[in-house]
C-alpha cells in the first residue's frame, strides 16, 4: 500500500513532529525556543533532536552568543520533502478512515 | 494509532506552526482604538484649518497661501499625539491578551512583526517629511496612506493575515486620494478612522469572541 509508506517512522512521535513543524516555517530555531513552544524537559528534546539529525532531516548548527553556547535548528531540504510527504499521507489516511 | 490520533497530530502541528511564526495576541480592540483617536485627530485639524482659512481665506484664494509654519507644526503635534496615543493603547491592550493567552509579548515572533511593520513605516514617515519640506503639502495625507498600508501588507505575514486586506485597502485609498489634493484630512479619517474602526471591530468579533 502506497498510503502506509509514506508515513515516515522517522517522524512518528509528537516531539519530532512538533520539531519539524515550528522548523517548516521558521528558518531556524534555537534550542531555548523549542523548548519553550513544545513544553518538554532538556534531554527529551536533545535525544528527539538527535534523531531527526542522523536521518539528515534537520540541521544543527553550535555557536557561542557571547560565551553562552547556543544551538541553533533548521529544516534539511530533504527534511522539508519527507515532511510534507508525511502530512500527505496522514491526511489521506484520516479522509479514508472516515 | 486510531485517525482520531491522527487528526490531533495535525491540529497540533497547525498549531505549532502558527504559533511559532505568527505572533497572535494582537488586539481587535486596539485598532477600535486607534481608529477613534484618529477620528478625534482629525476633527482637531480640521478646527485648525477653519481658524486659518478664516483668517487666510483672500490670501489662499490668490494662490499666495503655501501653509503657514504654525499650522504645519500644530497639525504634526496632532499627528504625533493620535500616533502615540494608539501605539501605547496598542500595547496595553496586546499586553493584556497576550498574558491572557500565555505568551510573552516580546517573543521573537512579536520582534519580526515590528522590525516588519516599521520599515516600510518609517520610510513613509521620513518621505512625508521632506515632502513636506519641499512644500507638497498635499501630497503628505496620500502618502502616509500608502506606506501605511505597505507596512500592514508586509507586517501581515506574521500575525493574522487579514492585515493584508487593511494595507491593501489603505493603498488603494492613498493613490485615490492623490486625485484629490485638499481633501487629505478627510481621507485621512477614512483610512485610520473609519478603515481601523472597522478593521477592529471585525477582528474582535470574528476571532476574539470565537476564540473564547
Amino acid at each position: 500500500m502506497s498510503i502506509i509508506t509514506n508515513i515516515n517512522k522517522a517522524f512518528d512521535h509528537r516531539i519530532r513532529l512538533g520539531i519539524m513543524s515550528i522548523l517548516m516555517v521558521n528558518e531556524y530555531a534555537d534550542f531555548k525556543m523549542l523548548k519553550e513552544l513544545l513544553s518538554v524537559t532538556d534531554g527529551n528534546l536533545a535525544s528527539h533532536a538527535k534523531a531527526l539529525e542522523k536521518v539528515e532531516y534537520i540541521k544543527v548548527e553550535k555557536q557561542f552568543i557571547g560565551r553562552k553556547p547556543n544551538t541553533r535548528y533548521s529544516a534539511t531540504k530533504l527534511g522539508k520533502i519527507e515532511f510534507k510527504k508525511h502530512i500527505e499521507a496522514l491526511e489521506q489516511l484520516i479522509r479514508k478512515s472516515e | 494509532m486510531t485517525s482520531s490520533d491522527y487528526l490531533n497530530d495535525i491540529k497540533e502541528i497547525k498549531d505549532l506552526m502558527n504559533k511559532s511564526s505568527r505572533f497572535i495576541s494582537l488586539s481587535g480592540l486596539s485598532g477600535i482604538m486607534a481608529g477613534v483617536y484618529a477620528l478625534i485627530g482629525a476633527w482637531f485639524a480640521r478646527q485648525e484649518l477653519l481658524k486659518v482659512y478664516e483668517t487666510k481665506t483672500r490670501l489662499y484664494e490668490s494662490g499666495q497661501y503655501t501653509g503657514s509654519n504654525d499650522i504645519t507644526f500644530k497639525l504634526l503635534a496632532i499627528a504625533a499625539i493620535v500616533l502615540v496615543l494608539a501605539i501605547v493603547t496598542g500595547i496595553i491592550l496586546t499586553q493584556r491578551k497576550a498574558r491572557k493567552n500565555d505568551e510573552q509579548l516580546f517573543d521573537k515572533t512579536a520582534l519580526k512583526l515590528l522590525i516588519n511593520f516599521l520599515i516600510p513605516l518609517a520610510t513613509g514617515g521620513i518621505f512625508a517629511l521632506i515632502i513636506l519640506q519641499k512644500g507638497f503639502v498635499g501630497l503628505v495625507a496620500p502618502i502616509t496612506l500608502i506606506f501605511y498600508g505597505l507596512a500592514c501588507v508586509n507586517a501581515s505575514k506574521f500575525t493574522f493575515g487579514h492585515v493584508k486586506y487593511l494595507g491593501l485597502a489603505n493603498i488603494i485609498l492613498g493613490l485615490i486620494a492623490t486625485q484629490y489634493i485638499g481633501y487629505g484630512l478627510y481621507f485621512w479619517a477614512l483610512g485610520f478612522g473609519v478603515f481601523h474602526i472597522i478593521y477592529g471591530g471585525l477582528m474582535y468579533i470574528f476571532i476574539e469572541r470565537t476564540a473564547k
